[in-house]
């Protein structure tokens, strides 16, 4: 047993700590209120082999393993939350299940550039009415010769409006249920495929998300990701390391908040002292601290076991869980710390408020998380 | 990073664990009801080496680190937290000797303590009004030839009246840090008068007595460390006892969970098993989820321990945490009983009143946050 980072783990974490300190903490707040999508800092991610962190290098990626994927997503969102989900979402929403359904024709076309970042990935699970309900999708293919012909639509699709491809979720045997999705790789430039306007988001703003639209789409019935009626468990297997990625997000952004938290209450002085000689303060500090390390405890070790290649379906949604909820109440507690001030554009914290609060509902909302807890609990 | 048991550790908390739930769980609720403190079965957790898990087998323990008394703790709480912190305070009484004190308290004291001839060990820090704040205390030590002289009284003493050795502050100079010492009293020492036993709302099933020394001679080699170390070896004994009490709330905490778990598959409500429904799923995550927060906080401050690197913040967060997640836990395990978690028929309103003291002794929660806050200014200025 042993808690350290290796050394390349730490390299990893001491890499992009200061790629957030240069590149993104003196811009999150403006990019935040421009809404405006963090085209420079993407593009210096690929530069870091930071789009595919665990796709190995002969794919374009890093060939690290996912402590450092966790560890760079905390580093990265530490800055910038938005930044943090573009990169969440290319590496395991997308990169990840093309990476583990792919064949090597799909990866090729469909994995190296995006692993590289000359690319950008998205993932459409979520529709209109089936969100945390994933297995009532609307969205249908048809088989016609050697295409399927694809209607429907998908709505809060993160990096939608800049992705050059996406992993596509459809029903193709309603009757089937869970059984009857499959999975499409589809390029954005495909005849058919509509986007919609980004959408107006409470947070993480310069992470553009979308509505897309299929109508009478024809896709290649070789972009099949997996096997027909594999699509759940694509979904399921992806979601697992994707909630990694938004743990670690969510870790990300409760530091930010609570490292200016601690700063502001050495600077600022009530009845004499500095805030921070007050106990109520210390407590505040000491709490979001020990909650910090306690989600990042259950962080790596659903990486780690993602790592070993064992199911870590509980050990993520634990993670997810905690974490998120976690950044919420610590965002919180920071902007209760810096007072009137928090509640100003002036400061960055009332942002990581609005950022932390879709951790809780992203990638499987606290109630699915603890439905699938319960559920292994509870099997005999 | 490798959250993987080595085979000591493995073979630690299979120990404790079929000890545990063999001889211990079966008694537990007796010790509770009957106040009845188990010499004998303390005696057998000596002969498995559970009296002294991080001690080197020269003094008898079972040298198997920090980590392997955290698993063993754990185990045993999940029994019996009344036989838990016994087992804990003898663990730590065992360490502190072992680390300041001489070789020749080392073969004697520490000894006795792992071979069960001491039967448990006691740490006599707190008093009626020094509790959190030690430095409050008013026990005097005065040094008279060969012999040191105690007077005063302590309070809230685990296993007091039980224990064979036991460690002492008393004043040997002013008030303050540097004017207290630590000293090895032997159970049955002339002058040592035990007190009443504490009639407390849970681990009934542990002695806790006051007290009182009048005019009761020691030996002057009896000084563990140097005059005036005493603060400092508290400190560090109590940064190594959070772990113990962090351990111990995972085991209860476990144990509810459990108990829970077993409950809502037998029990039916409209018709269907009440772990069918959401309302009460989503308790029992919840109580998965920090109970293995709590855990890993808690052998991370262990591991760090074991490998002889600052680990006071961290033993604090583990503390904190765990006992609060604790005291949720098994708040929890009540509600999903209903009116069987409030009865003795069933054992969580055991673990409810056994939870309690965690966010209590060995520093209570607000002291941890104390803690915690400082060594964060610290890192992060």
């Amino acid at each position: 047993m042993n808690f350290e980072l290796t050394d390349v783990q730490r390299e990893i974490q001491r890499m992009c700590r200061e790629f957030a300190a240069r590149e993104l903490i003196p811009n999150a707040r403006k990019w935040d209120e421009t809404h405006q999508w963090p085209t420079d800092a993407v593009k210096k991610l690929a530069e870091l082999s930071l789009l595919g962190v665990a796709v190995p290098e002969q794919y374009g990626g890093a060939g690290l393993d996912n402590v450092c994927y966790a560890v760079a997503m905390e580093e990265i969102s530490r800055g910038c939350a938005s930044t943090g989900v573009i990169m969440s979402v290319n590496n395991s929403l997308y990169c990840d299940p093309v990476m583990k359904f792919g064949t090597e024709a799909q990866k090729a076309e469909f994995l190296t550039p995006f692993a590289r970042g000359e690319k950008l990935g998205c993932f459409g699970l979520t529709e209109p009415e089936a969100g945390s309900d994933a297995a009532s999708q609307k969205t249908t293919a048809v088989r016609k010769g050697d295409e399927y012909v694809i209607n429907g639509s998908k709505n809060w699709i993160t990096n939608g409006p800049r992705a050059d491809a996406i992993v596509l979720f459809t029903m193709t045997n309603k009757e089937a249920g869970n059984k009857g999705i499959t999975a499409f790789l589809v390029p954005t430039n495909t005849p058919g495929f509509i986007r919609a306007e980004p959408d107006k988001k409470m947070g993480i703003s310069a992470a553009h998300s979308c509505s897309m639209f299929f109508e009478d789409m024809r896709v290649p019935a070789k972009n099949m990701l997996g096997k027909e009626g594999d699509g759940f468990k694509v979904a399921m297997s992806t979601l697992d390391g994707g909630r990694i990625g938004i743990a670690s997000q969510a870790l990300g952004i409760a530091r930010a908040a609570f490292e200016e938290a601690v700063r502001y209450s050495g600077e600022r002085k009530t009845f004499g002292k500095s805030i921070r000689e007050h106990q109520a303060i210390q407590f505040m500090i000491a709490d979001m601290a020990t909650e910090i390390d306690a989600a990042r405890m259950l962080v790596l070790r659903a990486a780690l076991l993602k790592d070993k290649g064992v199911r870590h379906s509980t050990e993520s949604a634990m993670a997810k869980l905690y974490a998120s909820e976690m950044a919420s109440r610590v965002a919180n507690k920071a902007l209760q710390v810096h007072g009137g001030m928090g509640y100003s554009k002036e400061m960055d914290v009332e942002r990581h408020v609005r950022d932390a609060r879709i951790t809780e509902i992203y990638e499987g909302t606290s109630e699915i998380q603890r439905i699938v807890i319960s559920a292994n609990l509870l099997k005999d | 990073m490798n959250l993987e048991l080595t085979e000591t550790q493995t073979l630690i908390r299979d120990t404790a664990r079929k000890f545990a739930r063999e001889r211990v769980a079966p008694q537990a609720r007796k010790f509770d009801r009957e106040e009845f403190f188990s010499v004998e079965l303390f005696k057998e957790l000596a002969s498995l080496g559970l009296m002294g898990v991080n001690i080197p087998g020269q003094y008898g323990g079972a040298e198997a680190g920090v980590v392997s008394y955290s698993l063993a703790m754990m185990e045993m709480a999940a029994a019996c937290a009344s036989t838990a912190v016994a087992m804990a305070v003898t663990n730590m009484c065992a360490e502190l000797i072992c680390k300041f004190g001489t070789e020749a308290q080392r073969e004697k004291f520490v000894t006795k303590l792992t071979s069960g001839e001491a039967v448990v060990g006691s740490f006599a820090l707190s008093e009626s009004h020094a509790g959190s704040d030690p430095r409050a205390m008013r026990t005097t030590a005065v040094r008279r030839g060969d012999k040191w002289v105690l007077n005063g009284s302590k309070q809230w003493i685990t296993s007091g009246a039980y224990a064979g050795v036991m460690v002492v502050w008393a004043l040997t100079g002013g008030q303050g840090n540097k004017g207290i010492s630590a000293f090895i009293v032997e159970g049955g020492t002339k002058g040592l008068i035990i007190g009443k036993h504490e009639d407390k709302m849970g681990l009934r099933g542990s002695n806790t007595v006051a007290l009182t020394f009048e005019d009761m001679e020691i030996p002057a080699e009896n000084l563990l460390g140097k005059e005036g170390d005493g603060f400092k070896l508290a400190m560090i004994a109590l940064d190594g006892g959070r772990i113990g009490i962090a351990s111990q709330a995972c085991g209860v905490a476990r144990a509810a969970l459990e108990a829970s778990i077993r409950y809502a598959k037998d029990r039916k409500a409209f018709g269907q098993p009440i772990a069918e429904f959401q309302g009460l799923r989503f308790m029992l995550a919840n109580m998965s989820t920090e109970l293995q927060a709590a855990e890993l906080l808690t052998l991370r401050a262990a591991n760090l321990k074991e490998e002889g690197k600052a680990f006071t913040r961290e033993a604090s967060m583990a503390k904190l945490y765990a006992s609060e997640m604790s005291n949720r836990a098994v708040d929890k395990a009540v509600q999903i009983h209903g009116g069987y978690g409030y009865i003795d028929e069933f054992p969580v309103e055991r673990y409810f009143r056994d939870a309690r003291v965690q966010t209590i002794y060995e520093g209570t929660s607000e002291v941890q946050r104390l803690v915690i806050a400082r060594e964060t200014f610290k890192l992060l200025d």
